[in-house]
């Protein structure tokens, strides 16, 4: 099978311009795929997306989707892509399930199978409540969502998503990952994300491309982008009251760590992380603990050190 | 700092065949009843002041001039009534459509549309479409007080609507031009108030009262062609072959204008 995204050598510029937007771009992501693109504001994420949803032509390289080359016909990208932009201001006086609908219906649904869509999508994403209210008239998140929702209309294979969870809460991000998570397991739907969310990249990613100055720097799962740059462990350990210094582990512990109050901050290796954890999760330490977190390096550090810069990137 | 190439990968468990099949093609008229649709929907909540705005310039326009054109002078009156009524027109198709894609080539909203499976043509017309359901009766109400205050006879007043939907085509997509080819919304909201302006004067004035260069140069004003149908019929024993000829070339100048319009869509869009 084709697969969903062939992207090979694309590069971009914008007339007025003094730095392309993307330079030589190759990327593969097979269908069925979460598939993210991350990188700080510039860095070439909604120029790249906009190129493989059909609205822009690359300059250069070639990019095929699902085995049809977008440069031979730009516009069968509208047939394949569920896109959701960064905002979209041409529902905004309607109301959510109006937009819902118009958006199945410009896609070609029947307008009765148009409004049971706009139906089920308003109440998979928690939309029901606000249903007949103008977008203007809603919460910014609630707005995001029924574009979200717009997005999911008409069940595309490809779903390309510019940032959809800016502005949700955690219950309304869930629901998304969740419709997303869904369209996944039971139409083999291929998604895209632009994000610059390392945490969400990091928990809901089955591959990341890392982009900076409008070139991929890195690209791989998340858990061996990590690997990669950094073996270690990051240890936080919140003690109740005075640690408990005559116990050897902690006596050799304090002489590593970063001691802030009660808090102690301590990169392990991962071998000398598992044999701490083994000792710490057994009294007496247990007990003399008021909290302890070990965290292995997040997608912020692959970005770090593949040379990028700390601008942008949320940690939220 | 060299770009990397991705490394192999291992695809999902096979996607369902049917998923994978490309959505319909979405037909010009499916695409612009769909438009429509939802602009409607967006439009309807001013409906009451976009009506009588468009409509009451119009009425206005016939009811002042009643007080300065000679009675037995039917061919101004002609011009006057045939003028105003695709006034009203001209007043949604240039003002408000050429301020409408300004906001959205502004915004990103045309990415939206450029996403779908719809040709810019379905949007410049839905869009339309949807400010012309107010419109129209503007144009008939027009139509028939010009008739009834300057004593013309009523048997043409069918005409109105045939040259009234030619003339939309033609005024949305001089609209759609400025609203899509200007740099700035405000642009231009000026250009389509500027334009509304010249379809006012070139439209009522009659003909015979233009100067000679810009009789020559009337007919490319959008709409035109229509208003002199209008006049056309108006007129005792009109030629029909004439009114269907001019009918037809103003049709053919919307066309025309609407894939240019189109092409600017794309244009807008590829920034």
């Amino acid at each position: 099978m084709a697969p969903a995204y062939l992207v090979r050598g694309v590069s971009k510029s914008y007339r007025g311009s003094a730095t392309p937007a993307n330079v030589d771009i190759d990327l593969e992501v097979p269908t069925g795929e979460i598939f993210g693109l991350l990188g700080p504001n510039g860095a070439g994420k909604t120029t790249l997306v906009r190129q493989l949803a059909g609205l822009v032509a690359p300059d250069a390289g070639s990019i095929t989707l699902l085995g049809h080359d977008l440069a031979a016909d730009r516009r069968m990208a509208a047939r394949l892509v569920g896109y959701l932009g960064q905002d979209e201001p041409a529902l905004a006086e309607l109301g959510v399930h109006r937009a819902v609908e118009t958006t199945a219906r410009l896609r070609g649904a029947p307008r009765r199978v148009a409004a049971a869509m706009a139906s089920e999508l308003v109440d998979e994403l928690g939309l029901a409540a606000v249903a007949d209210r103008p977008l203007v008239r809603c919460s910014g998140g609630q707005r995001r969502l029924a574009c979200v929702a717009s997005a999911l209309a008409a069940n595309r294979p490809v779903l390309i998503l510019d940032e959809p969870t800016t502005g949700l809460d955690p219950v309304a991000r869930r629901s998304v990952w969740a419709a997303i998570r869904r369209r996944r397991a039971e139409f083999g739907t291929t998604v895209l994300l632009v994000t610059h969310n390392v945490i969400e990249a990091d928990s809901v990613l089955d591959r990341v491309a890392v982009l900076d100055a409008g070139r991929v720097i890195a690209c791989d799962t998340p858990g061996r982008l990590k690997a990669a740059v950094d073996d270690s462990v990051r240890v936080v350990l919140v003690w109740q009251t005075e640690p408990p210094y005559d116990d050897t582990t902690v006596e050799a512990l304090a002489r590593r760590a970063v001691i802030d109050g009660r808090r102690w901050t301590i990169r392990l290796a991962r071998d000398e992380s598992r044999d701490l954890l083994d000792r710490l999760t057994r009294a007496p330490l247990f007990d003399a603990l008021d909290d302890f977190t070990v965290a292995t390096p997040s997608l912020e550090d692959v970005y770090l050190s593949l040379g990028g810069t700390r601008t942008d990137l949320e940690r939220t | 700092m060299s770009n990397v190439r991705t490394p192999p990968v291992t695809a999902r468990p096979a996607t369902p065949a049917a998923a994978a099949t490309p959505g319909p093609k979405v037909s010009l008229s499916a695409g612009i009843v769909a438009v429509a649709a939802g602009q409607f929907g967006r439009v309807r909540v001013a409906r009451g002041p976009l009506l009588f705005v468009a409509t009451v310039q119009s009425l206005g326009l016939v009811v002042l001039l009643r007080g300065v054109v000679h009675h037995h002078d039917k061919a101004t009156a002609a011009a006057i009534v045939a003028g105003a009524s695709i006034l009203v027109v001209a007043f949604v198709a240039l003002n408000l459509l050429a301020q409408r894609l300004g906001a959205l080539k502004a915004s990103t909203a045309l990415d939206y549309y450029a996403a779908l499976p719809i040709s810019p043509a379905a949007v410049v017309l839905g869009t339309a479409a949807s400010y012309a359901a107010f419109a129209g009766p503007g144009v008939v109400v027009t139509a028939l007080v010009g008739a009834l205050v300057y004593g013309l006879s009523l048997s043409w007043l069918w005409v109105v609507i045939p040259a009234a939907a030619a003339a939309a085509l033609a005024l949305s997509g001089v609209g759609a031009l400025l609203g899509l080819l200007l740099p700035r919304p405000e642009l231009a909201t000026i250009a389509g108030q500027l334009a509304m302006t010249l379809v006012l004067f070139l439209g009522i004035i009659p003909v015979g009262h233009l100067p000679e260069v810009v009789r020559g140069l009337r007919l490319a004003v959008p709409g035109m062609l229509s208003v002199d149908a209008v006049v056309d019929v108006i007129r005792p024993h009109p030629d029909w072959t004439d009114v269907v000829a001019r009918l037809a070339a103003s049709l053919g100048y919307g066309v025309v204008v609407l894939g240019l319009a189109g092409a600017a869509m794309r244009r807008a869009v590829d920034r």
